[in-house]
């Protein structure tokens, strides 16, 4: 296994410079600077050509890029130009734990409901309450975060006043650079965003845990531990519940990334200082360092997420062997 | 009679349109499908809204980009305030029996003075095309790349399928949101010559659409193209692909006629699955100003246009929204039906 993990991060390293310069060359063919000043007086030649060259955007692309290659294995992702005092590096550590809260708490909260949602509905097959829950499962997953936000800031907010609108409850120092203190003020902001985000995903997860579970149950093994006379709760929980949750592993890899591409809707709509809300209010402006850090760290992300569904999946069913 | 012809006259007793003959696996799903209410409920919207799509103009009292700047952020089912001859010469329903419409706003206007009923009737044609446009280029792609690996097998199909394995660890959503930054900055520079000339003319006359099915069909043909190659190798072995290749069939018969027929099902009902994802996708891009060009209407710039002012106006999100649940849901609902009608199919034959 262990070889299997050093195998897929050594594969992961052509992909990463790949990514990195598909966007480096994307973000540099555009047409404009970062210092042609949008929408104000036009910088005067000779003040540009200075900057430039104190950013090295006068040397050739493939210096340029080697150079940021090579910087940010020595942990610098590059300069700010609109915002001098500040670098990229320091934009990542003031967003990014913020996004991997947002993310988990949500990744959390989706499987801590969803599991035993589906477990109930299969347990009760056929009946009113697996009616119910199916049909709030299909509903929750068809309203898109980008009308669940909205909706939920306008009557839970404006109208019921229960939670503050916009921003973020968590402030660092973070334990371990991510974990926020589980305090009121956390999940009072939290708690939008959250529900936003993980109900889908529980929507999701409960149908797939149902599904499983029915297939799972109608299977011989099962009713060999039933013949054995072991109690219901010994079959479900030791040897039905296990190999039911294939399916949703399996559904893990595309809900994390996901949740990348839903956080950054969820950031914009609560105002919460994110990665995904960084990223999408920078695609105007010319910040070649920042956009190129952040699409890498998110393939970072992805990569780490594919991977950590793999070893789950071997975890999950034995019968699968990486070697 | 003896019992079997007698079994026989029984069953076709009961569905005497059949009489004689035995009933297709497609006949099957079909009835199974038809008795999913809700599914029939979800086609059924589906249909209301291709309609409605189609007759946006008959539809809609107003044009969609129509502005009417004195009346701007008015509450749904509050009056205009124009004049006779302004409705005369510009709504839709002057002089027919739903004339209130031309005097009304049905669902309020937006901030521009905009009827957003209109808005949201025409929106239904952004969504459907990407639904539709989107899900064929994926499974276009998908399929023909998915075949040809599985086909070929051996070499080709390793190397096609470790781009595909690599492709899938690549943040496409990200490089998708640049690429269109990219489009859009060239489109605003005016580039008129060449390949890139055309698609932004293109892109133009399509109000903004073409580049959010490129960025949505580069999105989603990978999963396609998995899916394909398993169907094919499974099928590749059966005996009637081995039959036609006995008689002399040529590999491009064997692929159009034979498998891709056989596999083609299955590979649609997991793209109907697709669907709610596609139209999800435009909303996001068309919130982040990426999608459709302005004053194109579609509900995720509705959505990001009337967001603003969600206090004062929650009606400028709340219709929007409306449309883009319903839609999803019908399509949710179309899709676990299919599903569940073609597996009761595979469960009945397997017993």
């Amino acid at each position: 296994m262990l070889r299997y993990i050093i195998r897929r991060l050594l594969i992961a390293i052509p992909v990463v410079l790949l990514v990195i310069l598909a966007t480096f060359v994307l973000v540099h063919a555009m047409p404009g600077g970062p210092f042609d000043a949008v929408g104000m007086k036009a910088m005067p030649e000779h003040i540009k050509i200075v900057l430039e060259r104190r950013y090295g955007l006068d040397k050739p692309l493939y210096e340029q890029f080697a150079r940021y290659v090579f910087n940010i294995l020595k942990g610098d992702f590059g300069p700010m130009f609109r915002q001098p005092s500040q670098t990229v590096r320091d934009i990542i550590e003031q967003t990014f734990p913020i996004s991997i809260q947002l993310g988990l708490t949500s990744i959390v909260v989706g499987f801590v409901l969803g599991i035993p949602i589906g477990i109930i509905a299969a347990l009760n097959h056929n009946s009113l309450l697996d009616y119910i829950v199916t049909f709030t499962a299909v509903l929750f997953r068809s309203i898109p975060p980008i009308v669940m936000a909205p909706l939920l800031i306008y009557v839970f907010a404006v109208q019921l006043d229960w939670f503050p609108v916009a921003f973020w409850g968590a402030h660092p120092p973070f334990f371990l650079g991510f974990i926020p203190k589980l305090n009121g003020e956390y999940i009072s902001h939290a708690f939008l965003p959250v529900f936003a985000m993980g109900t889908g995903m529980a929507a999701g997860i409960a149908r797939l845990t149902r599904a499983g579970l029915l297939d799972v149950l109608s299977s011989d093994y099962i009713r060999t531990a039933r013949a054995k006379g072991l109690r219901e709760r010994t079959v479900i929980v030791v040897h039905a519940l296990k190999n039911s949750l294939i399916p949703v592993v399996t559904v893990l890899g595309p809900l994390i990334a996901g949740l990348i591409t839903g956080s950054f809707v969820i950031e914009l709509m609560f105002a919460i200082n994110g990665m995904g809300r960084r990223f999408v209010t920078s695609i105007g402006q010319r910040e070649y360092f920042l956009q190129t850090s952040l699409v890498l760290l998110y393939g970072l992300i992805l990569i780490g997420a594919n991977l950590l569904v793999d070893v789950m999946y071997a975890w999950v069913d034995p019968r699968i062997r990486y070697d | 009679m003896s019992p079997e012809k007698q079994l026989e006259k029984l069953v076709n007793d009961e569905n005497p349109e059949q009489y004689g003959q035995g009933r297709s696996p497609m006949q099957d799903a079909y009835r199974e499908f038809r008795r999913n209410i809700i599914a029939v409920a979800g086609v059924i919207f589906i249909i209301g809204i291709l309609l409605t799509a189609t007759f946006a103009p008959f539809l809609s009292p107003y044009g969609f980009a129509q502005q009417n700047t004195l009346n701007n952020r008015a509450k749904p089912f509050t009056g205009y305030d124009i004049t006779e001859e302004y409705a005369e010469e510009n709504c839709h329903w002057y002089n027919t029996p739903l004339e209130w419409g031309c005097t009304t706003f049905i669902a309020g206007s937006d901030a521009l003075g905009r009827d957003l009923w209109s808005r949201m009737v025409y929106g239904t044609r952004v969504s459907l095309a990407v639904a539709f446009v989107a899900s064929g280029v994926s499974v276009i792609i998908g399929l023909t790349y998915g075949t040809i690996a599985g086909f070929a097998g051996g070499r080709v199909d390793n190397i096609m399928m470790r781009v595909v394995d690599f492709l899938y660890a690549v943040p496409t959503l990200p490089i998708i949101i640049m690429m269109t930054v990219y489009f859009k900055a060239l489109a605003r520079r005016g580039v008129t010559t060449g390949f890139m000339g055309t698609l932004i003319y293109l892109n133009k006359s399509t109000g903004g659409l073409l580049f959010v099915f490129v960025a949505i069909g580069a999105l989603n043909w990978l999963g396609m193209a998995r899916q394909a190659r398993g169907q094919v190798l499974s099928y590749k072995e059966k005996e009637f692909v081995e039959a036609a290749r006995a008689i002399g069939a040529k590999d491009g018969h064997i692929i159009t006629k034979h498998l891709i027929p056989n596999i083609i099902g299955p590979l649609l009902i997991l793209e109907s699955m697709a669907i709610p994802g596609y139209i999800y996708t435009e909303a996001v891009l068309s919130l982040i100003s990426l999608g459709v060009d302005p004053p194109t209407p579609s509900w995720g710039a509705m959505i990001n246009e009337g967001y603003s002012t969600l206090r004062s106006n929650p009606h400028l999100v709340m219709f929007p929204g409306v449309a883009l649940t319903l839609t999803t849901l019908a399509f949710n609902f179309m899709g676990d039906g299919l599903r569940d009608a073609f597996d009761a199919r595979l469960r009945g034959r397997k017993l």
